[in-house]
């Protein structure tokens, strides 16, 4: 394998961090998380619980945010400022670019977490409690965060190849909330008599990202274990599905003629 | 005989339009030529020729409708081919979050040097192309004339052997104008190829050994400046002061100009002994004699008119 | 002497952005006066269904339901103890909490208490705070505390002696149950509503709660208890009292003086307890204790 995604890699990690919209994201998530000390002191008996839920949740919205309007302009604004032109010049394939312009999103998608996990713990550290050998299922539930953003960060990527940064956007979300709900909708056609609907409904349920299994936020604030199969089988999930799209995107860009 | 720097066989390129993108239209018809080694060879066209059309291509950020060409002897769907040029893009534009010195190492770092190699050699093009005090600046605050330096720093920063540039003078005041000509002399002196597209004749005139010139997407000639431009009728300017109180002879009152208290007169090479002659009655003062050569322009202005007139490539001195 | 436009135009904008946007304060104050019942008619309607919140909280239903929470808490909060507060909503609030997130057991522990409440501290609905419970127990089979709970919430609001005594003993089989499940268990069918095992509930409950507001609630029973007790032992102080004197004690110095008792009884406020013309015994006018209204009836047959 060449150095040459590396690179990329690299170099787009450090135009994410010049960006000062970036900072904002991580400054109001970190500040929805210190929120939850307020929250926990006007309820009762949730002043843990609220913290974890709102930690977690904040560190899953905000990256999302992150992931997908970072995700859907990162080749796009390569294109239409033909920063490309003189990049694709040098011995670079264009599937090393796209793989490396992932990477480098997932980098710094990786750093923005850790930095909220941390914001996390020095909330939960704050409200006086020391810390449990449970509490290492908070970091598989923000494991899951991660792979649910490398997952829709490969779809970002994937529809910026071929569509404008507000279509990729919408159709980001639009599978991100199909993969949500994708239980109810395989629900609905089993509920049904018309086989051809059950079959259409079973077909979208297991083609579009199952973001349910990721999700492992209520288990983990009510101190429960994830066990060590969930996590192999999503690692594994993940990867497979981000290759998947990867791979699309790569033959679509690859075709591609450059405007 | 040594493999050429660069064969183009036949490109072509069609660009569907319209919403269902059915129509195609045609931007680059069967192009054919070749650049030797070591040649500084201009690429000739107006406006809309199809000029950076053949530079994408070349560069494989588009893909032919059909043909190929070659750099080097290697295809252009070889990615060792990049190793080996460089490319200057039309008004070229970087990331502007970086530094000039950030982004010609970033650059650097598809090349295998060590850090300390691409330490120096950023430093030494920074130099190279005027931007020694400007390194360390964002490129975001880099003028129009800032980014075309910064952009042929990074086409040459490698020491390619064929070197592609589009447009390379736009953007640029005269200093800049005349610094870009010595670079691609320097280029010249050191063996490699340089392979421009412009629309200005005078920097083709003065650079190259051959130009190829291009309208409408089809390839209107190939050969020497001064070849390109002698087959063209030549015609003579005569510049006089004339004799108060002696009228000029009718032919030539009928196709002379004032030009303050001048008069230009144009008249056809074999007519030039009979013009001075008929001048010298009314003692006119003689200024200057000198040939009428067509630019470029003219000849772009031509080939365009016969270009609509009817639409058949013009064969014109080709190789 | 005029300075340039654009610094005048700073300073315009330095002395006019607090006066407009103090003109603008007091236009909102308007508008939420004239819209304020609107809104509140509004919120009485807004999303009554658990499973649809669940489904438009997008995966953060756990988040969304300490949310819901602490609108349970600020609502019953806001209400208790007002006169001619309803508590409509608090049923629906609970059931959104826990439809969200069925593992929020503080919901549970706290919204039956809320639930059963009489007269103005809540709305006296036993029947949806035994409801609460049991759909608490069945999401949280291991937390035998929810048992506890709704043993406590038979024996003490419905006063229904075997069904509380079985649900501390099916609490005493969990793990980690509390050994005093199982001994409540037998004691509650035993001996009903009487002062001892109240007592001892509530002590237990106090013993095994962090939360300030249910050890007050515990520590106001536990005084209750206490008074109650002195007062029905002092009641049978007043009738040996009668039979020597042939008239009821004036007051607990009587009794003492008379050899029935050792010293002076006091409540847990410390003021000495008074007796009535009737010989019963009752509490200082000064006294903040407060004697529940339900165990005073005490006791209460098993039925």
């Amino acid at each position: 394998m060449s150095a040459t995604p590396g690179i990329v890699a690299i170099n787009t990690f450090r135009e994410a961090v010049r960006d000062r919209v970036l900072y904002n994201l991580v400054f109001f998530a970190l500040l929805m998380i210190g929120a939850a000390i307020l929250v926990g002191q006007i309820s009762i008996g949730i002043e843990r619980l609220v913290i974890i839920n709102l930690g977690l949740t904040a560190i899953s919205i905000f990256g999302l945010v992150m992931a997908i309007f970072i995700g859907v302009g990162l080749v796009y604004k390569e294109m239409e400022k033909r920063t490309l032109y003189s990049l694709l010049a040098k011995p670079i394939r264009r599937w090393e670019f796209l793989v490396g312009k992932y990477a480098g999103l997932l980098l710094t998608l990786c750093v923005n977490t850790a930095f909220m996990t941390l914001g996390l713990a020095a909330a939960l550290f704050y409200v006086g409690r020391p810390f449990v050998r449970s509490d290492a299922s908070i970091l598989a539930a923000v494991y899951f965060i991660v792979l649910e953003l490398a997952l829709v960060t490969a779809l970002g990527l994937f529809f910026s190849c071929f569509s404008s940064p507000m279509l990729s956007t919408l159709f980001t979300l639009g599978i991100y909330i199909t993969g949500v709900f994708s239980k109810d909708i395989r629900d609905v056609g089993e509920l049904t008599n018309v086989s051809a609907l059950k079959t259409l409904t079973r077909v979208v349920y297991y083609l579009v990202p199952n973001f349910h299994n990721f999700n492992a936020i209520a288990v983990v604030a009510h101190g429960d274990a994830i066990p060590f199969s969930l996590i192999w089988q999503n690692t594994v999930y993940a990867v497979l599905y981000a290759g998947v799209v990867l791979l699309a995107a790569s033959a679509v860009f690859s075709g591609r003629n450059l405007k | 005989m040594s493999t050429p720097a660069i064969e183009i066989l036949g490109l072509t390129k069609d660009y569907p339009v319209g919403f269902w993108r059915k129509r195609m239209v045609r931007s680059l018809d069967n192009l054919t030529f070749q650049v030797e080694e070591g040649e500084v060879f201009g690429f000739l066209g107006p406006n809309g020729a199809g000029k950076t059309t053949t530079m994408k291509l070349l560069m494989g950020l588009i893909y032919p409708t059909s043909g190929t060409a070659r750099v080097r002897g290697r295809s252009i769907d070889d990615i060792q081919m990049h190793r080996e040029i460089g490319y200057l893009p039309e008004q070229p534009y970087f990331y502007d979050y970086l530094t000039a010195r950030e982004l010609l190492d970033y650059y650097a770092r598809f090349s295998d040097y060590s850090a300390a190699e691409r330490r120096e050699r950023v430093t030494r093009f920074l130099g190279r192309v005027g931007l020694a005090d400007a390194g360390d600046v964002q490129l975001r605050k880099f003028s129009k004339g800032m980014l075309q330096r910064a952009g042929i720093a990074q086409a040459i920063l490698h020491d390619p052997k064929v070197i592609f540039m589009d447009e390379p003078m736009s953007g640029l005041d005269p200093v800049g104008r005349r610094e870009v000509r010595d670079i691609i002399h320097e280029m010249k002196q050191q063996g490699r190829t340089v392979f421009f597209s412009t629309h200005i004749l005078s920097d083709a005139e003065m650079l190259c050994d051959r130009v190829a010139v291009l309208a409408g997407g089809k390839l209107q000639g190939v050969g020497a400046p001064n070849e390109i431009v002698s087959i063209e009728v030549h015609a003579m300017e005569i510049l006089f002061e004339a004799h108060e109180g002696r009228p000029l002879p009718a032919g030539l009152a009928s196709h002379a100009t004032q030009i303050g208290g001048r008069t230009r007169v144009e008249v056809p090479e074999s007519d030039l002994y009979q013009a001075l002659h008929e001048l010298r009655n009314c003692e006119a003062r003689i200024l200057s004699v000198s040939p009428v050569r067509p630019t470029l322009e003219d000849y772009f202005l031509r080939l365009i008119g016969r270009e609509k007139a009817n639409s058949h490539a013009v064969e014109v001195n080709s190789r | 002497m005029s300075s340039p436009s654009h610094v005048r135009a700073k300073w315009a904008a330095i002395a006019g952005a607090p006066l407009l946007f103090a003109a603008i304060a007091a236009l909102q104050v308007r508008i939420d006066a004239q819209t304020r019942s609107e809104a509140q008619e509004e919120e009485e309607i807004l999303l009554r269904s658990g499973s649809a919140v669940k489904k438009l909280s997008l995966g953060y239903d756990s988040l969304l339901a300490n949310i819901y929470w602490t609108r349970v808490v600020q609502y019953y909060g806001a209400r208790s103890g007002k006169d001619g507060a309803t508590f409509d909503l608090l049923w629906p609030l609970l059931d959104i909490t826990t439809t969200l997130d069925p593992k929020l057991v503080v919901a549970y522990r706290f919204g039956w208490i809320f639930l059963s409440e009489t007269g103005a501290a809540g709305p006296d609905r036993t029947d949806l705070a035994v409801a609460l419970l049991k759909r608490g127990i069945a999401a949280n089979p291991d937390d035998w505390r929810l048992n506890c709970d709704l043993g406590f919430l038979y024996y003490w609001r419905v006063k229904d002696y075997p069904n509380s005594a079985a649900a501390y003993l099916e609490g005493s089989k969990k793990p980690g149950a509390a050994l005093w499940l199982k001994m409540m268990a037998a004691r509650v069918l035993e001996k009903g509503g009487s002062l001892e095992t109240s007592t001892m509930l509530w002590s237990e409950l106090y013993e095994s709660t962090k939360e300030p507001s249910i050890r007050h609630r515990a520590v106001q029973m536990l005084r209750g208890l206490k008074t109650l007790q002195d007062e029905l032992y002092l009641d049978d102080l007043a009738e040996q009292y009668q039979k020597r004197f042939q008239h009821y004690p004036a007051s607990t110095r009587e009794l003492r003086d008379a050899g029935l008792i050792g010293g002076i009884p006091v409540d847990p406020d410390g003021y000495p307890y008074v007796f009535g013309p009737d010989g019963k015994s009752r509490l200082n006018p000064r006294s903040t204790v407060v004697v529940p209204p339900d165990l005073t009836n005490q006791p209460a047959e098993p039925k």
